[in-house]
């Protein structure tokens, strides 16, 4: 019980209050010309999100590539965790743990750096390309960039809780299910994809989060028009205009989003894989 | 009770000696008179290439004034970071025209005491109480260094050579265009539809009402198509043009310079429309908490010769004119080539850089503050 309590105190009072102390501000105002912060309670910041295309939109990519990361993480994934978990000796499993968790070991910006070296114009990417006789492809700094480059970053907190959710599958129920006539495709689906789906979901949990509350990602790997993040506007709101309440009531939407994911994810028993 | 009276006169006291600046004895008008002795430490918010070990190392070797630089990417950015941390985080800024007002009107800055300065009377006039620094005969700063933004071009690939800031609003360089990714980049178009819409009769880049800013903001969503990357730092776009992202955009002249000694074959040039600029000023922090250090950085950074190294470094222009004939001595035709020591017209002729406000200083107060033209600018980048 002593242990436990300095982090949750920690959680208490830096982690919770600092949520109010966010959400309360939402509902203030700045000076427009020393952008000194007003406490004038009103709504004008939520009106401001709701009726501005913009951001509505920004805030819909967000969460759409997001969703998208997290999708390919997971059908990258899947394969090399089934593969680490069932089918690869002691050796190859050390060496392909290893080679997952290396890229983590270097710092995440340059992993960022390296792929605008890969992705742009005269980069390695258009460089291989020509080689082989194909016509360039125009992806730096665009959407499908910022897509590849999470996609990457991410991968190993996927990898991980797959791997331990196929690794925690009995094989005493595989070949019950062989035992009662099923081939190899129905068991998967029938019994292995369900008990690992806690996993996937877990994995994609680390993934779908750290996504949506990327900034560094999109102003690198991103920067043409319309690649902005929920986390791109906070860090402009606050970073450039000192316009913190705006910040705040901006910041609350990726706090909604994960708050309903993380209930949907429960129900899926993902907490139970992790 | 009168013993307690007395201690909290006491008490009163010991604060008020406590708040007088440590440089030395107050004046009258609560400024210093000396610089004291160094305090071993200067915090700076400073533009990239404006601390270098050139003449960094020098001055700390000097005084015992060890610099720690903090390279900010915008003027917005520098107003927050001066404000960050109750605002003694940092000494001192290297503000443009369009942070400076701002600053000195949120009381993030204190008033200096120019006499201090010796090479301050060597200054262009221009500079030396210019109405972005000085209120009321106060100076809240040291002017420093100033230029022009400049269209900078690939010129193996831009041909015929630009001459109008319309290159970077054409659909010919679709794709390859790079342009800074700041708010103030809306006074650009508006300098531009100065000169090609005469109807909409935009005065000052700076003071737009909404008809003119509508135009402005419209300019700007017509060349949103043909952009390869906004730029957010100076770093960035030398990436863009190096790799063959962009071949046409705007730029400070510090990046053409670093292109040009990576051997990219870059120019740049001011357009027929003249162009935006700016004219930076170090300002003292109004809690900084090392003001000798930061007194000795301002008389440092004025003297001819560190004018001069900045100058050529960054590619701009000294605010000190004796900075010329050195500058010419490190980089012959350097001091022409920056318009050292310039006339008053050309000067004048740069549109700098300042904070839109309401009041446009026509008596109305229908002009287009700054949290628009912020707003304007993210809801644009989309």
């Amino acid at each position: 019980m002593l242990l436990l309590a300095p982090p949750l105190l920690a959680f208490g009072f830096v982690y919770l209050a600092s949520l109010v102390a966010l959400f309360i501000s939402s509902f203030w105002t700045v000076n427009p010309f020393t952008t000194e912060i007003e406490r004038i309670w009103n709504i004008d910041n939520y009106r401001t999100i709701w009726e501005s295309g913009a951001y509505r939109s920004i805030a819909l990519r967000t969460i759409g590539i997001a969703a998208a990361v997290t999708l390919t993480d997971a059908v990258l994934a899947f394969p090399l965790g089934y593969f680490m978990a069932r089918i690869a000796s002691g050796r190859s499993r050390t060496f392909l743990f290893v080679a997952v968790l290396l890229p983590l070991w270097s710092s995440y910006l340059i992993r960022v750096y390296i792929w605008r070296l890969i992705l742009n114009e005269d980069g390695v990417l258009n460089w291989t390309l020509g080689k082989v006789g194909l016509p360039h492809i125009h992806i730096a700094y665009t959407n499908w960039a910022v897509w590849i480059v999470f996609s990457y970053v991410w991968l190993p907190f996927m990898i991980l809780p797959v791997f331990g959710a196929l690794e925690r599958v009995p094989h005493s129920l595989i070949e019950a299910s062989r035992d009662l006539g099923a081939g190899g495709f129905q068991t998967f689906r029938r019994v292995v994809l369900p008990l690992a789906l806690p996993g996937v979901i877990a994995g994609s949990i680390f993934t779908f989060s750290l996504t949506l509350g990327d900034y560094v990602t999109p102003l690198l790997a991103g920067g043409h028009p319309g690649t902005q993040f929920i986390g791109n506007v906070v860090y402009s709101s606050v970073g450039i205009s000192n316009n913190v309440p705006f910040a705040a009531a901006f910041a609350s939407i990726p706090l909604v989003v994960m708050a309903v994911y993380l209930l949907i994810a429960r129900r899926l028993g993902a907490f139970e894989a992790m | 009770m009168i013993r307690i009276k007395r201690a909290h006169v006491l008490l009163a006291a010991l604060a008020a000696a406590l708040c007088v600046p440590a440089a030395g004895i107050s004046a009258g008008n609560g400024l210093p008179t000396t610089i004291g002795k160094g305090e071993g430490q200067l915090n700076l918010v400073a533009w990239e290439g404006y601390t270098q070990p050139q003449w960094v190392k020098p001055f700390t070797k000097a005084t015992g004034c060890k610099v720690n630089a903090k390279y900010a990417g915008s003027s917005d950015e520098m107003v927050t970071l001066m404000r960050s941390g109750g605002g003694s985080q940092y000494d001192m800024v290297s503000a443009s025209g369009d942070a400076s007002l701002r600053l000195i009107y949120g009381k993030d800055v204190q008033p200096v005491n120019v006499n201090l300065i010796p090479d301050w009377k060597n200054f262009i006039p221009a500079l030396k109480s210019p109405p972005h620094n000085t209120i009321g005969g106060q100076h809240y700063g040291v002017s420093l260094q100033w230029g022009p933004n400049t269209l900078l071009y690939n010129t193996t690939k831009v041909k015929p050579a630009p001459a109008s800031w319309g290159a970077i609003y054409s659909a010919k360089y679709k794709g390859k265009i790079t342009v800074p990714d700041n708010p103030i980049q809306i006074a650009d178009a508006a300098l531009y539809l100065s000169k090609h819409s005469p109807s909409l009769g935009i005065k000052d880049p700076y003071e737009l009402n909404q008809k003119q800013f509508d135009a402005a903001v419209n300019l700007l969503k017509k060349q949103k198509p043909l952009i390869k990357k906004y730029w957010a730092l100076a770093s960035d776009e030398i990436d863009l043009f190096k790799n063959g992202d962009a071949v046409i955009g705007a730029t400070w002249p510090y990046q053409t310079n670093t292109l040009i000694a990576d051997k990219v074959p870059v120019k740049d040039l001011i357009p027929s429309e003249g162009a935006t600029g700016w004219a930076d000023t170090w300002m003292l922090s109004a809690k900084a908490k090392h003001p000798n250090c930061s007194y000795m950085w301002l008389k440092w950074i004025s003297t001819p010769k560190v004018q001069a190294q900045q100058a050529i470094y960054f590619g701009e222009t000294p605010a000190n004119p004796k900075a010329c004939p050195i500058m010419n001595k490190l980089s012959p035709g350097s001091a022409a080539q920056y318009h050292c020591g310039a006339s008053a017209a050309y000067f004048r002729s740069i549109k700098f850089w300042k904070t839109p406000v309401a009041d446009c200083g026509n008596g109305q107060k229908n002009c287009m503050d700054y949290t628009q033209w912020q707003q304007a600018w993210t809801q644009l980048k989309g």
